[in-house]
Order: C-alpha cells, then structure tokens, then sequence
C-alpha cells in the first residue's frame, strides 16, 4: 500500500474546493450526522452549551472576516450584536412580525450602522481605527440604556420565542436545530465568500494596502463591505440570541465582549474559518471547566468560591497573553500541527 | 457661573490625572510603538499596593508613596520583560490583544486579592476644602494638581537634560539610528515602561485620595484614548492638554447634560469628541502627521 504524503492538485479547480479531499469529505459528514444526532443524546445543558456556541460562532466568523481576512481591528462588536439583537427584538415584539423577516431585517440594519461606523476606516489604520470603533462601542451601549422607549433600558426588552410557519422554537431541543443550522449556512457562507474575489481582495488590504491599490482593488468599497458583512453576521447572531434567551439588557452588549469576541479569532486563529469554531469552543467551554473544577476545589477549601469570578475572568486574560506569546497563529494552526502528524504516522519525521 | 466654575475646577483635577495616565501611555507609544490598553490598570495596580502599605502595613502616606513608585517601577520593567519582549515585531492587533489580555490578569489578580468593594484612603488631608473668593476647593483636589504640575515639569526637565531622556527621544525618533549611535534599545524599552507605571502609580494615588479605590479605576485606562488622541498619540506636551481638556469636558458634559437625559452622558461624551477629532484631524493637536499615499 502505497503511503500518501501529500495532497496533490492539479487544476486551480482543486486547489480551491471547500472539501478538499475524500477523506475529509467523509469526516465532514460525519461530523454533520453527528450534529444532527447530537441533541438527541444531549442533557438540557449540554444542548444550552451548544446553542451559545452556535450563535457565537454566526458573530465570532463575521468578525474574522472583518479583523481576520480584511486586517480591520474593531473593537465594536459587542455593540453590533446588541443593534441585532435590539432590533429584531422590538420588531417582533411590538409590531408581530414574523420572525424570518424580522431576523434577516435585524441583520441588515445591523450592517448598516457597521458600515457607518466603519467610514472612519476611509481615512484611519490600525490603532486609529481600533479606538474609533471602540467610540462606536460606547455610543451604541449609551443608546442601549438610554434609548428607553425602543430598548426598554436596563429593565431589557422582553421577546417570545421564535415561530416558524406555527412551529415554536420554545425549547432547547427546538432551537438547537435553528441555531446549529443557520451557524451552519453562515460558516459555509464565509468559506465560500472568502475564496471569491471579495476575500480576495479582503486579505490584498490586509497584508499590502499600497499594492492592493495598485493592483485595482477599491480599497474603501471593500473596507466598508468588509463591515458590512461583519455587522451582518453580529446582527444575525444578536437576533438568534435575543430570541433564545428572551429578555434583552445592555449588559450583554458591553466592551468586554466585543474583547472576548476578539480573543476567540485570536485563539482560533487570526483568517482561518475552522480557527473561528474551536475558538469559540475553546472560550465557552473555558469557564464551564473552571467552574468544575473550582467545584471540586471548593468543596475542601470554601474560600475558593469567593474568588471564582477573579479566577475565571484571570485565566481568560491568561489565555489570550499565551496564544498569543507560544501559538499566535492559534488553536487552527495547532490542529493542522496534529492531522498532518497523524497523516504521515508513524514515519512522522 | 459658580457651578460653572466649580465644575471647571472639578474637571482640571480629574483632568490633571487623566493626562498622568496620558503621560503615561505616550512614553510607551513614542519609545516602543506598543499601544498600551493596561495603562488604567497599572493605575489601578498603583493604588491598591498604596492601599496596602498604608491601611495594611501602616506606613506613614510619604513613606508609602516612595515604595509605591518602586513596587510600580518594578512592575512595569516585569512586565516588559515578561509579556511585551516576546512580541516584538508581531502585528498590532496581537500587540492590542495582548495588553488587553494584561489588563484583565491585572484586575483579577487584584480582585483576588483585595475584593471588589470600594476601599478609602485613611485621611491625609484635613476636610475643610479651601475657599477661594465664591468657589471651593478641597485640599486634596489642590494636592493632585500640584503632583502632577510637579511631575510634568520633572519630566521635561528629564527628557530635555538627562542622558536617559534624550536617549529615549533618540529612539522614540528613530530605532535604528538611535541604535546605530550605540544606544541600547532593549534598556530603552525598559526604562519606558517602567517610567509609564510608575506615573501612572503616582495617579493611582491620588485618585485614592480623592475617591478611593475599587477595581472599576482600570476604565481611566479607556478614558486616556480620547485624551491621547486629542493631543496626538506621540506628543508629551499632547498628552496634558489632551487630558484637561477631556477632564474638562467631561466635568461640564456630566453638570449640564447628565440632568436631562438622565446621567451617563459624562463617559459617552468624550467618545463621540473622540469620533470627531478622528474624523477631521486624525493626527491630534500635536502628533506627528503620517503621510501615505499610494
């Protein structure tokens, strides 16, 4: 038998499929059942886990796309999801929209204001641009509070949960399928788009403006497009969300999870979609897992209890300084360090 | 008028240390071109070991005030060392994820050991505030202001005079020929971050004694962009305007405009002058201009 060492491509064709080779094809479909099967085994909070992972996926994907492939930093996010999660809320709310229309009309209005606060990126690089952003992060959570008769302030606005065609998407279990599916077709979405011209021309900006422009690339079209599409997909993930935990406060909007969004990309890998999913994984389940273990260690020390708060937010903090000193290209590139180990096992040298 | 005045007053003194944070963040920015997120916190960090030498160990307020700018010094050369070294040459946002990321093991840390109540300073000056014709000040209002206008005129004596300052200036301008004319950069590198915690230790300070302290001081830490931004990130003399003038703004935003949308517009307000000096003059009062043009 004949030892495979590599991918062989022969046509452009090839080189950019989605699934590049049988083998993986068969994972991913594997991988696709086991999502499908996957709530049917689950406890009720494995199944709550599972649906905050999806909705962060839909936002931390729209992100990489902004500050991954298009090099644009924003620290603005945070407040996209709440435009998303505000407005598809009070249009199902107030006026009884469906939730369909509703949830796609939150995305893009979500998108608009990203594109609006995006037009700074017309004039402004790098660090600039991560403090006008992070101005746009301020002003959104003051209008959170203090636009009260939309908002609702920091009472929070409550919705119901989505129904589509008369089917209630009231539980977990239900939900799942919403939330998994659309991270699904909006993952799949981004790869797609990333190997067309616009991520293309996304990752010329990114690694040489000069030559991009050079070369034909409209910079300030494709920067502002960049967050367009990056609101989109936060507007996408607040409607989801709003509507899965059903009462809406601006505390969920604030700079600290635009930062947490930021350390997700950053974890998973800066421009790598796959990156974006085990990051996510990976700052979801962080917490969870200390909480467990501080469980264990409380039980003999109660002090530790106390302090948990403290722990959990200092190994977040922990976690982002050492990816980005001992694997800055994150958890994406360490994956890829394993298969091809395993390709090539046991002559792996 | 004498609520204007008043407000005025309120909003130089918070403004004064404002601009010590600045003062702070500049230096880092000039010499080693790191955009620091964590400045608030080494703030924040400053006050609580203060905290702990004066309510815990019982030293007397100038004797604490020594070994606080010594502990804040040393923090800031470990924390170059430890977390900034390594990252040299790597793209800005891993330089901004990774002082953010300081930022958050700086509070936790700190809340770990201190908790998250509101801590007071014993009293170091008498409460009876200084009137001056129809206004009053409190002494320890008085206090800061004089520190930092102290500070100020210390650092540009440094960096007008001594060998250090000017080798910091060298660098600042330009590495390699600094280097080239055999200053040592990684020293340089040092020295700054150093310098940076230890003002904005100092600042910690005297916000304790005008407030007390409690884990929430690392937001000083964001209100310094407006600030820097203002007065040009890599401008010193920027860096202290920049900052009263958003004290400033900040003190009279907070009196006239708080009462009638119902409070909070004193931290947004700084933000939205932000977005517009971005908008019309990226480079600040006194920044360098960077032009590119393809």
């Amino acid at each position: 038998m004949a030892i495979k060492c590599g991918i062989f491509k022969t046509s452009y064709r090839s080189d950019m499929a989605i699934w590049q080779t049988k083998n993986s094809r068969f994972w991913i479909a594997l991988f696709f059942v086991s999502l499908a099967i996957f709530p049917f085994f689950a406890s009720k909070y494995f199944l709550y886990m599972a649906n905050i992972i999806a909705v962060g996926v839909i936002a931390a994907v729209g992100l990489n796309i902004l500050t991954g492939f298009a090099g644009q930093i924003s620290l603005g996010h945070g407040a996209f999801i709440g435009v998303g999660a505000y407005f598809a809320g009070y249009l199902t709310s107030q006026f009884n929209i469906n939730f369909i229309p509703a949830f796609i009309a939150g995305g893009l209005v979500t998108a608009i204001v990203g594109m609006l606060f995006g037009l700074p990126s017309l004039r402004l690089k790098g660090f600039y641009l991560a403090i006008a952003t992070m101005a746009a992060q301020f002003i959104l959570a003051f209008m959170f509070i203090h636009l009260r008769s939309i908002t609702g302030g920091s009472q929070g606005m409550i919705v119901s949960p989505p129904e589509i065609a008369g089917f209630s998407f009231d539980s977990d279990f239900s939900y799942y399928f919403l939330s998994t599916g659309t991270a699904i077709v909006m993952t799949l979405a981004a790869k797609n788009l990333i190997r067309g011209k616009f991520g293309r021309a996304f990752m010329a900006i990114r690694d040489n403006y000069i030559a991009a422009k050079t070369m034909g690339v409209n910079i300030f079209l494709y920067k502002i497009i960049a967050f367009g599409i990056s609101s989109f997909y936060a507007g996408i993930a607040g409607a989801l969300w709003a509507h899965y935990i059903q009462i809406i406060t601006p505390e969920h909007f604030t700079i600290s999870v635009s930062i947490e969004y930021l350390a997700i990309i950053i974890i998973g890998g800066l421009g790598n979609i796959l990156g974006t999913i085990f990051g996510t994984i990976f700052i979801v389940a962080l917490p969870e897992l200390l909480r467990f273990v501080n469980g264990i260690v409380s039980a003999h020390y109660p002090m530790f209890v106390n302090l948990f708060d403290a722990i959990r937010e200092g190994s977040f903090g922990l976690a982002i300084i050492g990816f980005l000193i001992f694997e800055p290209d994150g958890l994406a590139a360490r994956w890829k360090t394993i298969k091809n180990y395993w390709k090539l096992w046991p002559f792996s040298y | 008028m004498n609520y204007f005045i008043q407000l005025v007053v309120s909003g130089i003194v918070l403004g004064s240390i404002y601009a010590l944070v600045a003062l702070g963040f500049v230096l880092i920015y000039k010499a080693t071109r790191v955009i620091n997120f964590a400045q608030g916190e080494l703030l924040m960090a400053g006050a609580y070991i203060a905290f702990a030498l004066m309510v815990q160990l019982h030293l007397p307020f100038w004797s604490a005030l020594l070994v606080t700018i010594l502990l804040s010094a040393l923090l800031g050369l470990i924390i170059e060392m430890l977390i900034l070294k390594p990252l040299i040459g790597e793209p800005i946002i891993s330089i901004v994820m990774i002082t953010i990321g300081l930022s958050i093991v700086l509070k936790a840390v700190v809340e770990m050991i201190w908790g998250t109540e509101t801590r007071v300073y014993p009293a170091i000056f008498s409460a009876h505030p200084i009137v001056l014709g129809t206004i009053s000040v409190s002494k320890s209002y008085l206090f800061s202001l004089g520190a930092a206008i102290t500070l100020f005129v210390i650092f540009h004596f440094f960096f007008k005079f001594s060998s250090t300052g000017t080798a910091m200036r060298a660098v600042a301008d330009d590495q390699q020929a600094a280097q080239s004319m055999g200053i040592n950069i990684k020293k340089v590198f040092a020295i700054s971050w150093m310098v940076a915690a230890l003002v904005a230790g100092i600042g910690g300070v005297l916000i304790g004694n005008i407030n007390g302290i409690n884990v929430s001081l690392g937001m000083f830490g964001l209100k310094v962009f407006p600030a820097v931004i203002l007065g040009g990130l890599d401008s010193i003399p920027g860096a202290i305007i920049g900052g009263i003038t958003i004290g400033v703004l900040e003190s009279l935003s907070g009196g006239y405009l708080d009462p009638l949308v119902g409070g909070g517009v004193k931290t947004v307000a700084p933000f939205v002058i932000l977005l517009v000096i971005l908008l019309i003059k990226p480079y600040g009062l006194f920044g360098t201009e960077k032009i590119e043009k393809v």
